[in-house]
């Protein structure tokens, strides 16, 4: 007689007529295979866990989003924003499709260049610019953001000694109705800031105004603020033209549009509320071309979104360590990745998926982390069919923010692996070893021996 | 250890407590665990009726065998002993 597949005993209490008026979520489907490759084959291989990429869907994404924007805006540019995936293979597969690079730190502006990008194609955005920094961006060409006055005054002043007139835009900040309003970076636009920047980069001679840049939030559910703000920032580039007879040749819109991620605390699943592309696109196309430009003046619209581009193309795999009881009664499931490589379940619901086949019965489930620390929970609530030690399971929309947010702590970060287009993986960056991270640190000699009774 | 007299148990794997009105729902396994307790069966006899049907390993079983009848406990179905 052939043995049926054990799967753990379980009870679960009923409930009729709780609150839900959507009835119990049947998602939980498994997840056995990423683009037609074994997430048993690759744990085999690279170990568990193991971070995930899509090259297919990344470009996918890229050229959705570059349809979307160029069938309603006849000059369109997007840069790849660095902070959210700054692996180089990933940046490279942006590249290729044609994005620009988006930097807010010299390290990713190095990273650029590393990657190939030449210097005037390097969007170099933050608060945080050295002298030395804006030398460097001055010398490549690289438009450089100006963030705020300190910066605008310093760069001035490094413009005269080089001899140089950098291509400079300023970061604006305002109000589009949402809350809480991001103003802490960039000049203010309704208090007047803004202007004031302008007509001392103007004043001064030593500066090119070659653009307008505003981020006006980051996973914005609203695509109504941004056509506020592409109004807004449309408007200073007309004043500019008509008060200053000087001519912006690009509006920045950032980044911020969001991803399928659920958001703790939301009611709905992300899937169900996050706006789609076209959704941002028919809003910030519609206020620019509505603004009054002429038509040799209609300024390029540059975009840097990074999280809707790569979320969903990347994956987190993972292995149940154990199981536990919790004195509540409550389930408990220990997985072997943590808070420390997914940072975003702090403020995620992230999805998981077993990665193997499972009966219809499902258990409430708490999944906590490796790390011996009380913080390492990664959902505090899932429901999930029981998961025996060794099961494997795949973490979604573990794309945007997972590995430039990762911390060394506890543990070693896991190898990264990207799948291309043909079903081939490639390891993206090896799983870090004892030697990687003792390779900086320094032993004084009077450390060296110790001796233990 | 065995289930309540009074505790309905069907074929399905539902579970019905007359007394308090709650029920509950078991999977496959767990109704065939609560099956061999009703027949009085002792937790070597069980292990061995499980793993011949099902690929399991021993430790696994016990681990989850003490944890499901703790649940069983847990929610008043079981005989005081």
């Amino acid at each position: 007689m052939v043995k049926k597949i054990y799967e753990r005993p379980i009870i679960r209490p009923l409930n009729s007529g709780m609150m839900n008026k959507f009835g119990t979520r049947t998602e939980y489907l498994p997840v056995t295979h990423i683009d037609g490759v074994s997430v048993k084959s690759l744990i085999a291989q690279y170990g568990s866990p193991l971070f995930v990429f899509s090259e297919r869907q990344m470009r996918e994404n890229l050229r959705n989003a570059k349809r979307t924007f160029e069938n309603r805006y006849p000059k369109v540019q997007f840069a790849w924003s660095y902070k959210t995936n700054y692996l180089n293979a990933i940046c490279n597969v942006f590249h290729q499709e044609g994005s620009w690079a988006e930097v807010v730190s010299r390290f990713e502006y190095d990273k650029a260049l590393h990657n190939g990008v030449p210097g005037d194609k390097i969007l170099f955005n933050g608060p945080d610019k050295t002298d030395d920094d804006l030398r460097i961006a001055i010398k490549n060409n690289s438009p450089i953001h100006i963030d705020h006055l300190d910066e605008l005054y310093r760069l001035t002043e490094i413009a005269s000694e080089m001899n140089a007139k950098p291509r400079v835009a300023i970061r604006v900040n305002m109000d589009t109705g949402i809350y809480p309003m991001w103003d802490r970076f960039g000049f203010n636009y309704e208090t007047g800031q803004a202007w004031d920047a302008i007509n001392k980069i103007l004043a001064s001679g030593k500066l090119e105004l070659v653009g307008l840049h505003t981020h006006i939030g980051t996973y914005m559910l609203t695509p109504s603020a941004y056509g506020v703000a592409a109004a807004k920032m449309a408007d200073l580039a007309l004043g500019i033209k008509n008060k200053l007879d000087t001519k912006i040749q690009y509006i920045d819109m950032g980044g911020g549009f969001a991803s399928e991620n659920t958001l703790k605390g939301s009611y709905l699943k992300g899937s169900d509320i996050v706006p789609s592309i076209s959704d941002y696109a028919e809003v910030i196309c519609t206020a620019l071309l509505n603004a009054g430009f002429k038509n040799n003046d209609l300024p390029a619209l540059f975009l840097e979104t990074g999280r809707a581009l790569i979320d969903n193309a990347g994956f987190l795999l993972g292995s149940v360590i154990a199981n536990k009881r919790l004195s509540d009664g409550r389930k408990a499931t220990i997985l072997d990745f943590g808070v420390n490589i997914l940072f975003t379940s702090f403020w995620y619901d992230h999805k998981i998926s077993p990665a193997q086949e499972f009966g219809m019965h499902t258990e409430d489930t708490v999944l906590y982390g490796p790390l011996c620390m009380n913080i390492d929970v990664i959902r505090e609530n899932i429901t999930l069919p029981p998961l025996n030690a060794g099961d494997h399971v795949v973490v979604h929309h573990a794309g945007a923010y997972t590995v430039t947010q990762s911390m060394q702590f506890i543990t070693l970060r896991p190898a990264i692996v990207m799948i291309d287009p043909k079903g081939e993986t490639h390891v993206i960056k090896n799983n870090e070893t004892l030697k990687d991270l003792e390779h900086n640190e320094k032993m004084p000699a009077y450390l060296q021996k110790f001796k233990l009774t | 250890m065995r289930i309540k007299k009074n505790i309905a148990v069907s074929d399905t794997g539902f579970i019905f407590n007359p007394s308090s009105g709650d029920s509950y729902s078991v999977n496959p396994i767990g109704m065939d665990i609560v099956r061999h307790l009703n027949q009085n069966k002792e937790i070597v006899e069980i292990k061995h009726a499980i793993m011949s049907d099902y690929v399991c390993d021993d430790a696994t079983f016990e681990k989850d065998y003490y944890d499901f009848t703790m649940m069983l406990r847990n929610y008043k179905l079981l005989e005081d002993e």
